[in-house]
């Protein structure tokens, strides 16, 4: 049933400090809402967990890029648009980029950021499997201070993370030493826009000579979280791509992946498609690894 | 005036709508299409999913299309909104309007103002999309009638002329 307005107390401090007083103050009571692509259809349909929000929407300490020498700090606030429109990101994190492309629709980029969309923890999320590809990390901010820890990891069983009741996500760290990497994303849904991925795929690689020197592969909708494929890494890394390389690395993914039957697809489908996507992009690695 | 019980726990929410500065009593999370629509009367923005999947709601908010039926009205403190009653000029329709009419990019209606708004976000954006852009610009808004290539030909034609104002 639909959620009566009255029933909800929503308050917008006018910064970050102010924000993460009001959750130490309470915490558990209060959650917070950015561009509410996800916290208001939850609304709708009645379903929110707390009925005191507190709006993190557009405030300045959230809603920046900083780009240092090393890494790139994309603000929680950040929407997928300021991702999509980011010109370093769209040159050395296209996977992130193209995710963002196919987040929603355009209205949805722009109001969901990619601090909600890690924070909501849903393993359907369309760029989360490129933030475990790039090895990214977060910074989570209280009045207790900040802490930085690995984003693989973040989140620990469905729809559950490591987030304490008083924190909110501060940034996203993104290491810029994936030049020259081949990379390969692609959403399997039933339209690339509004629909959302029975299977998700970020992948990099990089060859040297024939040998594959480092891989990273992470899908989405495949387990209660988004996850990276370790053993199917393990098994690719160091060795030439032939037949029967590929034909190994899509039956590891598909043993290690934990899909289930729901509304979108079934764990058989999406299994098979796994490996597909798997051999997909083991194929491109080898033709695009030898020319870079 | 004496604010009634029904009142308690509004706030007053200032805010632009079609370049005109309103106030309006709210409660912060009522959501800005139902602002829209019923306090201020402008019906042309339509509730069709009410969770952000069809677009038929959707409208400017500083430049930027949303789906208002996804926007807390406190989020829109401030902000300048922009729905379809604020394209045209009294009888003047926008030139995607127009290139709607013309092209039959409007059957049953209730797409049309957030597909129209969509089409504007674009060309404000991008103002010669290929067709391809087109197809992404327009990919949050659904239509059950026109089967968009209608819809693509207005907005190309529009693209031609150059939209009027922004």
């Amino acid at each position: 049933m639909r959620s009566d307005p009255r029933d909800y107390e929503l308050v917008a401090p006018g910064s970050l400090q102010m924000a993460v007083e009001l959750l130490a103050g309470s915490p558990r009571e209060w959650l917070p809402i950015a561009g509410g692509t996800d916290i208001m259809v939850q609304y709708a349909a009645g379903k929110l967990p707390s009925r005191k929000l507190v709006s993190i929407w557009n405030l300045a300490e959230l809603r920046h890029m900083e780009v240092l020498a090393n890494e790139i700090r994309v603000g929680a606030g950040c929407t997928y648009t300021d991702i999509r429109e980011h010109e370093v990101i769209g040159r050395e994190f296209p996977l992130l980029a193209r995710a963002a492309c196919w987040t929603g629709g355009i209205a949805n980029q722009n109001r969901g950021t990619i601090g909600g969309n890690i924070g909501n923890a849903s393993p359907a999320a369309d760029s989360l499997p490129a933030l475990l590809a790039y090895d990214a990390e977060l910074i989570l901010v209280s009045v207790r201070g900040e802490r930085r820890l690995s984003y693989a990891g973040f989140h620990t069983d469905y729809k559950k993370t490591k987030l304490a009741p008083d924190e909110l996500i501060q940034s996203v760290c993104l290491p810029r030493e994936f030049s020259g990497y081949v990379c390969h994303a692609r959403k399997v849904g039933s339209r690339s826009a509004q629909a959302i991925a029975k299977v998700g795929i970020a992948a990099l690689g990089r060859l040297a000579g024939t040998r594959v020197e480092d891989v990273r592969i992470a899908l989405g909708s495949v387990a209660p979280v988004p996850l990276r494929l370790s053993e199917t890494e393990r098994v690719v890394r160091g060795n030439a791509i032939d037949e029967s390389l590929v034909a190994l690395a899509s039956k590891t993914a598909m043993a290690e992946i934990r899909p289930i039957d729901d509304i979108r697809s079934t764990a058989k489908y999406r299994a098979a498609v796994a490996g597909n996507l798997v051999a997909e992009f083991l194929a491109l690695l080898n033709a695009d690894g030898r020319k870079a | 005036m004496i604010s009634s019980l029904e009142d308690r726990g509004k706030s007053e929410i200032a805010l632009m709508v079609n370049g005109e500065p309103k106030v309006v009593r709210a409660f912060p999370m009522e959501r800005l299409l139902d602002v829209l629509r019923q306090q201020l009367g402008l019906t042309g923005a339509k509730e069709g999913c009410g969770e952000g999947e069809c677009g038929s709601c959707s409208v400017l908010m500083d430049d930027a299309l949303v789906n208002s039926c996804l926007v807390p009205i406190l989020q829109a403190e401030g902000a300048a909104i922009v729905t379809i009653e604020g394209l045209a000029a009294g009888e003047q329709l926008e030139t995607l309007q127009e290139a709607f009419l013309e092209c039959g990019g409007s059957q049953c209606g209730i797409c049309t103002p957030g597909m129209i708004l969509a089409a504007f976000h674009l060309l404000n954006k991008n103002p010669r999309p290929t067709l391809q852009e087109v197809k992404e610009g327009l990919s949050g808004n659904l239509c059950r009638c026109t089967g968009y290539v209608q819809i693509f030909e207005a907005v190309a034609r529009a693209a031609e002329r150059g939209t009027t104002s922004s």
